[in-house]
């Protein structure tokens, strides 16, 4: 399955990927034979209600989870073939992470925040903070670099976490429900960055969302029920 | 491998005033008694080595271990001081004074008793001893039932004080001067005529005898010619190395009870430690999920752990160390083995001690923060990044 941009090259493939947990020696499949391509510079919505495997192909594709069964390719690399410190380096060359909380270092201004990614570089003091800089500019919080998270608001702390999650110039940016714990102006304030960095920055965005206004801004929505894309069961069919 | 900048863990400490600081002061009292007993062992230490010099030799009997076990007779004393390698004084005088030493029982101030070396010694004894000097007052006069005392024995025993009267063998003495040791032994001694005290203290021969060498490099040669004359049964020692060794068991049974003490606080400690920085990784799963995510290998998540852990024990270390300083002025008192008698010395605080203070602490901190640490970089990530 495709998820749209037909004639791009292919970022993300992911080929019959199933994911399971386990609970007291009880499988419980979460994944079952997940097929997608994902286009570079595509910006991408996955869909589904709670407990659908959306966050978990998310976790996947960003390589902080192992599926089960199957293979999935993330630029250029095989990650079922990455050892943990090598999947550690490649998340920090390949993947911009920006999450539902945030997840700011409580103890670090936004400009230390900004620049932790960029502590696994080989790059020096004063490019770092060059980077830093540009970062936060883009968006919009340059003056804001020395207040720490509790210092600002909710809609402020996400721009910081995408700050991060830009400043190393990734190639993919994974966002599981951005918007989930913001106001409207302020999601919509998100959303708006998502795309120009889409638009603009060339970013392929994979985005978590249960919210269909959100949705919206991608290029194209998946939808995903009990483990199995619904676009993907419906071509079955 | 790139490391989890230190302002993270420093700030994180300080964001946790209240568990930083009590782990902290738990350590700092462990660190306190872990330099309290080196203070102590090495003060004692002190005490001793500092005693003998390099520059003189003490003549004992064959076989004896400390002074008490000796006797050398009048005989083997004057052929002791004949000696070529005995340095002579301006009046042409052999440098060597041949002394007795008796033990003493006194009553403290506190009220108690114990024994004190009470040492029959000659004019030429002073000037053999280049670390005395009197403090107060004037030497005993030859043949007059006076005494000069020790400093230290002055200030914890009664009647010790200057022109003070005690009695001792049946007579009763005038303290005349006060002794100033700079901290070894003789601080702890009563000092007499010999020639005075051998008949009232009935004890018809010297314990030993100690010498100026006329150069140190002499040493062996006067060694092998006293120890080989077969009219007398006598062990020739350098007089700094004669004392020091007579610290060795006690110093060693005071450190040894100390660190045994030491080491069952520092388990206690630990488990603060080990307690704070659980309750602090646990705190930020979030945190350290995120990092991890962000490309951090789990080795650096560990090591940033084990480092947050070890400054806070460090801190406290530092904070045992400055409680520490004190220490230096206590003075106090224990039985020498080697002579049955109490040596009263002042705690030594050296920097190796500080620094070994803090050492300590730091491994407090790497012992009390591994299975933190462990536990931190084993977090599955895709769990811990969805914390509250």
């Amino acid at each position: 399955m495709t998820a749209g941009g037909e004639g791009k090259q292919a970022l993300i493939l992911l080929r019959d990927v199933h994911k399971s947990y386990y609970r007291d020696k009880i499988e419980i499949p979460v994944l079952t034979g997940v097929s997608m391509t994902v286009g570079a510079g595509e910006f991408l919505a996955l869909m589904g209600p709670s407990g659908s495997g959306k966050s978990t192909i998310l976790n996947l594709i960003a390589g902080i989870d192992t599926p089960t069964r199957g293979a999935i390719d993330v630029a250029g690399s095989s990650l079922g073939t990455l050892k943990p410190a090598q999947l550690s380096a490649w998340r920090a060359r390949n993947v911009g992470f920006i999450f539902q909380l945030y997840n700011l270092i409580p103890v670090l201004t936004a400009f230390q925040n900004v620049e932790l990614p960029l502590l696994l570089t080989k790059l020096n003091g004063s490019e770092r903070k060059k980077r830093v800089r540009l970062a936060l500019e883009l968006v919009g919080l340059q003056d804001r670099d020395h207040h720490y998270p509790h210092q600002l608001s909710g809609g402020q702390e996400q721009r910081v976490a995408i700050a991060r999650a830009i400043v190393g110039d990734p190639t993919l940016l994974v966002a599981d429900e951005p918007t989930g714990d913001l106001d409207a102006k302020n999601a919509a304030e998100v959303l708006t960055l998502l795309q120009r960095l889409n638009r603009e920055m060339g970013k392929t965005i994979v985005m978590v969302t249960h919210d269909p206004h959100a949705a919206e801004r991608a290029d194209a929505v998946l939808h995903l029920d009990k483990g199995v894309l619904k676009e993907q069961e419906a071509a079955r069919a | 491998m790139a490391f989890i900048p230190l302002a993270y863990n420093v700030r994180n400490l300080a964001a946790r005033r209240t568990s930083t600081s009590l782990t902290a002061l738990g350590i700092a009292a462990v660190a306190w008694v872990f330099i309290f007993t080196l203070a102590l062992a090495g003060g004692f230490e002190a005490a001793l080595r500092t005693t003998g010099s390099a520059k003189n030799a003490i003549v004992i009997r064959n076989g004896a271990s400390s002074e008490l076990m000796s006797i050398v007779s009048r005989e083997a004393a004057d052929a002791v001081a004949a000696q070529p390698e005995v340095a002579r004084a301006a009046d042409g005088a052999p440098l060597e004074a041949s002394e007795l030493v008796v033990i003493w029982n006194l009553e403290r101030k506190s009220g108690n008793t114990t024994n004190v070396i009470v040492r029959g010694v000659t004019p030429r004894s002073l000037a053999l001893r280049e670390n005395a000097r009197l403090l107060a007052g004037r030497m005993f006069r030859p043949g007059v039932e006076e005494i000069v005392v020790g400093k230290m024995l002055s200030e914890r025993f009664k009647h010790c004080g200057l022109n003070e009267r005690i009695q001792l063998a049946g007579r009763v003495w005038t303290v005349v001067g006060i002794l100033d040791a700079d901290g070894s032994a003789y601080d702890s001694e009563i000092w007499g005529d010999v020639e005075l005290f051998m008949p009232i203290f009935d004890r018809p021969v010297f314990q030993n005898v100690t010498l100026r060498l006329d150069d140190p490099s002499h040493f062996e040669a006067l060694k092998k010619r006293i120890e080989a004359d077969p009219r007398f049964s006598l062990q020739v020692r350098r007089e700094d190395e004669f004392y020091a060794a007579q610290s060795g068991m006690m110093a060693t049974l005071l450190r040894t009870l100390g660190l045994f003490v030491t080491l069952i606080m520092a388990l206690g400690a630990v488990f603060g430690a080990l307690n704070t920085m659980y309750a602090s990784v646990s705190s930020r799963t979030k945190e350290i999920g995120t990092l991890l995510a962000l490309g951090f290998s789990r080795g650096a998540v560990m090591l940033s752990i084990l480092i947050e852990s070890t400054i806070l024990c460090v801190f406290g270390g530092l904070i045992g160390c400055l409680l520490a300083l004190p220490v230096r002025s206590f003075t106090t008192g224990t039985m020498s083995f080697a002579s049955f008698s109490e040596l009263a010395f002042r705690f030594q605080v050296t920097p190796g001690m500080l620094l070994g203070g803090v050492l300590f602490a730091a491994c407090m901190g790497l012992v009390g923060g591994f299975f933190p640490a462990r536990r931190a970089a084993r977090m599955p990530i895709t769990e811990a990044v969805r914390q509250a």
